[in-house]
């Protein structure tokens, strides 16, 4: 057997499906085997794309995510199993790549990543995947790559949808491509839209998404084909319907646009208005407000989680869910006291702020902890989720 | 009639319709329409000024509005807008 410069025999065993590949071949190969891909986020766009970049070859894999493995990640996130629960998730996936291709390598980042660590972090990396689940690490992620001159594979899903694209990517022509700042310059407003810990997703979704991250890091690596440079792709889970939208460069983007205005990583919860939102508002744990009830004090009690959950569970308040509060205000009553709950006490918090901001209203308590608080101090046999 | 097609987190505020019928010539006559039969998309898509939301995308067929000619864009019968919001999931907490 020939010898080969870069694999062993048993490297080439394991490649061969891509290597007898025509259009992949050796060469494409080779390219994984040194290329190192940075994947943020090891959650439900993390599982599949980390198994598949380690089953395919990339060489040196890194691993950002500051979590550890719940059994209400197993429903989507493949990459773990039930004995690791418990287990910091860098490690699990550390352990199951490492059985799953023992020629490559594997670096963990036990951390969040923040405007003080990333672009130290990213920096020995050639691509970055970014599978994460809040907006200010999406633009975080977005700024180092564009700083750096990397490759940023980008994935997101909610519910039943799923985007898929590659920013900053040099094209054929030597001209960069497109980044997530001309797509979508400004975050939305924090509570604006509810967020997928809310919202819920399907399990099979982030597979499907992540995938195509998976793809697409390995077509940004290999060279091979077209990537999603300049596109947006689209996935509709519920009409199996997808769609493929031209995005282009804006000059107004403040990192490369006609007159650049930002030269460094800023702080992003700020620019995504989440440390705006953090006023304190007016607390009440659940045995004080069922003082309050036995008192006989006029209480309202609201509830602003979504529908779907209320039906799983309540305690027979009304509910208003946060993405309509603003517009049912009406429905709020203004002689009493009125508390108002979710289920951990952080949407009602946002609840609370928004008719504050818009009404000035004073009567308004956040149940502390929530339902499930609710649930665990007042000791009731009721489904917890 | 041109169709709009509706993502995920704004179905709830269109009796969870993915796609709608709406009649319009540019993008703006489309968005007012969209509003006066789903009253309550409007705080989702538009600011206090009126102006689409920048995290909000609108592309009719393949292209983005800002690549054309913003709300002035022309559409026809035969159009698709789609309204594509910026969306944050992937490794989803509890």
């Amino acid at each position: 057997m020939n010898q080969n410069r870069y694999f062993s025999k048993e490297e080439l065993l394991r490649y061969n499906r891509h290597i007898i590949i025509p259009d992949f071949g050796m060469e494409a190969q080779e390219k994984l085997k040194k290329a190192s891909v940075l994947v943020v986020g090891a959650g439900g766009l993390g599982s599949p794309l980390l198994l598949y970049l380690a089953a395919a070859g990339v060489g040196h894999i890194g691993i950002v995510d500051c979590d550890v493995v719940e059994d209400s990640n197993l429903q989507r996130q493949v990459l773990f199993d039930v004995d690791e629960i418990g287990m910091l998730k860098t490690e699990a996936a550390k352990k199951r790549l490492e059985a799953l291709n023992p020629f490559i390598k594997i670096t963990v980042h036990h951390a969040q990543l923040t405007s003080h660590n990333a672009l130290d972090i990213a920096n020995d990396y050639d691509v970055l995947a970014d599978g994460t689940d809040n907006f200010p690490t999406r633009y975080l992620v977005n700024d180092t790559c564009v700083l750096l001159g990397k490759v940023n594979v980008y994935a997101s899903i909610f519910q039943f949808e799923g985007q898929v694209t590659v920013f900053n990517q040099i094209n054929e022509k030597g001209e960069r491509g497109p980044n997530y700042r001309d797509l979508f310059p400004l975050p939305p407003d924090p509570g604006s839209v509810p967020n997928c810990s809310e919202a819920g997703v399907l399990g099979v979704l982030p597979g499907i998404i992540g995938c195509l991250q998976a793809l697409e890091v390995i077509k940004v690596i290999t060279g091979v084909g077209e990537t999603l440079n300049g596109r947006l792709y689209l996935f509709d889970a519920l009409t199996f319907e997808s769609r493929t939208f031209n995005i282009k460069k804006s000059v107004d983007n403040p990192l490369n646009g006609q007159n650049p205005t930002q030269t460094s990583l800023i702080d992003y919860e700020q620019f995504c208005g989440v440390k705006a939102i953090e006023r304190k508002v007016k607390q009440i744990t659940p045995k004080e407000f069922v003082k309050w009830q036995d008192q006989g004090v006029g209480v309202q009690l609201i509830d602003v989680r979504e529908p779907h959950e209320y039906e799983l569970v309540n305690i027979g308040s009304q509910l208003i869910p946060l993405g309509v509060i603003g517009d049912q205000a009406s429905k709020i009553d203004l002689n009493k006291r009125v508390v108002i709950m979710c289920k951990s006490g952080m949407r009602s918090a946002k609840a609370i702020r928004l008719l504050e901001d818009k009404y000035g209203w004073a009567n308004l308590y956040n149940m502390e902890g929530g339902i499930l608080n609710y649930i665990d101090e007042m000791e009731l046999d009721l489904p917890v989720y | 009639m041109p169709i709009v097609l509706i993502p995920t987190p704004l179905r709830r505020f269109t009796r969870n319709s993915s796609k709608v019928l709406v009649s319009g010539s540019v993008v703006s006559e489309i968005v007012d329409n969209l509003v006066l039969d789903y009253p309550e998309v409007q705080s989702h898509l538009l600011d206090s000024s009126g102006s689409i939301r920048q995290f909000i995308n609108i592309f009719v067929d393949e292209d983005d509005i800002r690549n054309l000619h913003q709300l002035n864009t022309v559409v026809n019968i035969h159009s698709t807008i789609s309204i594509v919001p910026a969306i944050a999931g992937g490794n989803l907490k509890n």
